[in-house]
């Protein structure tokens, strides 16, 4: 899923501070998984905004909403008289629910949230892992399931670099995935595997090759 | 096949045992003291690294310093890292490395940015060492570009360099990623700083055991470390390296810690040249470098071999 985190609260007052009726719009899905956007944040949010805004000179009106998923016309399409209302829409999705929002409703103001951070998942409670880089050409039959380009911080593909010790990696405080890689290799008997050189990768199909748009003419509805 | 070959690859292929140092470049557009040390480690070092903005630090590049060595009379070894340049930047300056007559060229994936003074900047790492590698090596042998176009005529003919780093994590896959680089084209190492010496010959012997001394020259590296201080420092901040505690008590107890650390280093490099597979030492003294010398002369490695055929003096 894709792992986002609230702004800082002043950040977030400070973007809303010229509007006076604001609607914070939550997501049912990957935020609301990862505590940043789902419906409780909404109302929390909701809550601190007015307050703040009572303690100045200019009041602060919210609308609360929380949808199934920003990332879709269709459950847009549900809010769009909350929408007309508000002066300016408060998203609490990630980055993709954000525009949406912007694009669903052209003539309003949208403010972000959150921060969208990686693609991942939980691995305990209160602690996010990148786990996808999103290269667009995926190469994890060849690392034992172990993604190198998101995880290592060199995106090495013929790793370990020189820092890897105890299992860590130099850069900073995660595992070195190399390590990891070579250990999940190794039990799987496929260590001749690591001897192959691994090339150049094809960078055009991430995102050095431009915004990616994937076209599946056997799905589309033709008119 | 006869080319004009470097002087520190002609050494090896002598079978001498072959001394290399290191200058790091300044933080600053002045190549004066790359040329002072250059001058200074003329008739003791072989060849010279220049790093490549080492610990992600803007200096001085390594292909201008490289120049400036040049000019100094000495040879330079380029170091070439993967952070900041993509496969595009990466063979034009091996393009023009070349062209300025510089002939080896060791590759590095390179520190993080996180370490160095511009922890913000985006990072490149379109292809790792590995890659570059067999990049370098391609441009020489199949005169190709890394996409696959020819090169018409003149194409790079570099001597190609890579580390390795005994003391780094898991023990045994330092010797296949080893292997690795030099199924990608590497034919001489330079290892990490070595201070913990029983650890090296653990690694030396899996070396053997795979052959990979007989398919590449190895060099170790080797530091004179100043003072018990700056060997407590290393200690604890420098990964990727081991100090063992004896050398820093040692250095402490010391009446005169600069003649113990060379007395230590000349040790050290005594003792790997008994090492079965190794073929030289690189002394790394960046801040240090006028003891050089001083260490070379004291390990016995005095008078610096002629290289047949070559008649540019040694730096
Ligand atoms: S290889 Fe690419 S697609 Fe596969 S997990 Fe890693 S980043 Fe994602
Ligand atoms: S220590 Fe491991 S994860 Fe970190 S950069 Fe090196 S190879 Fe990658």
């Amino acid at each position: 899923m894709i792992i986002a985190e609230q702004k800082s609260f002043d950040e977030i007052a400070k973007m809303a501070a010229n509007f006076d009726k604001v609607l914070l719009l939550g997501c049912n899905e990957c935020v609301t998984v990862c505590l940043a956007g789902g419906e409780k944040e909404v109302g929390v949010l909701a809550a601190s905004l007015r307050l703040l805004r009572k303690q100045g000179d200019r009041p602060l009106t919210t609308l609360e909403e929380t949808i199934t998923r920003q990332c879709e016309w269709e459950y847009l399409d549900q809010i769009e008289k909350l929408a007309e209302e508000a002066d300016c829409i408060i998203s609490m999705a990630c980055g993709v629910g954000v525009q949406f929002v912007a694009e669903r409703f052209p003539d309003k103001w949208v403010i972000p949230a959150l921060n969208t951070k990686s693609a991942g998942g939980s691995v305990q409670h209160g602690v996010w892992e990148e786990r996808c880089g999103l290269c667009g050409e995926c190469i994890l039959y060849k690392t034992g399931g172990v993604c190198p380009v998101a995880r290592c911080s060199k995106r090495i593909l013929n790793g370990p670099c020189g820092g890897s010790q105890n299992g860590k990696c130099e850069v900073k405080d995660v595992d070195c995935i190399w390590d990891q890689i070579y250990k999940r290799m190794a039990a799987l008997g496929r260590m001749d595997w690591l001897m192959e050189i691994e090339l150049e990768k094809d960078w055009s199909k991430a995102r050095d090759g431009g915004p990616r748009k994937l076209v599946r003419e056997d799905v589309m509805i033709s008119e | 096949m006869s080319e004009n070959k470097s002087r520190l690859q002609t050494l090896f292929e002598q079978g001498e045992f072959v001394v290399t140092g290191e200058i790091g470049p300044p933080k600053s557009a002045n190549g004066e003291g790359i040329r002072k040390h250059a001058e200074h480690l003329k008739g003791y070092c072989d060849a010279t690294n220049l790093t490549d903005n080492q610990t992600a630090i803007v200096r001085l590049s390594s292909i201008a310093a490289g120049m400036h060595v040049l000019k100094a009379g000495g040879e330079p070894i380029i170091q070439m890292t993967c952070r900041d340049r993509n496969r595009i930047a990466i063979q034009s300056d091996l393009l023009g490395a070349y062209s300025l007559g510089m002939k080896n060229m060791l590759c590095l994936t390179g520190d993080h940015q996180s370490f160095g003074n511009h922890p913000t900047a985006a990072n490149v790492f379109d292809v790792d060492s590995i890659q570059l590698i067999r990049m370098v090596k391609r441009m020489r042998d199949e005169r190709v570009f890394a996409c696959g176009e020819e090169i018409k005529k003149d194409e790079p003919r570099f001597f190609i360099g890579a580390v390795a780093n005994p003391f780094a994590d898991p023990f045994e896959v330092r010797v296949y990623r080893m292997e690795k680089k030099i199924n990608a084209g590497a034919q001489f190492f330079q290892t990490q700083i070595i201070f913990d010496l029983e650890r090296f010959e653990r690694w030396m012997e899996l070396v053997r055991e795979r052959g990979l001394h007989e398919r590449a020259y190895i060099m170790a590296g080797v530091m004179p470390v100043k003072s018990a201080k700056v060997a407590a420092y290393m200690q604890k901040s420098v990964s990727g390296m081991i100090v063992p505690d004896e050398m820093v008590t040692r250095l402490k107890q010391a009446e005169d810690q600069q003649a113990e650390a060379v007395e230590i280093c000349v040790e050290q490099i005594k003792h790997v040249m008994n090492i079965k597979g190794v073929r030289g030492v690189h002394i790394m003294a960046v801040g240090w470098e006028e003891i050089v010398p001083v260490i070379v002369e004291k390990a016995g490695l005095l008078p610096r071999p002629q290289a047949a055929g070559i008649t540019q003096a040694a730096g």
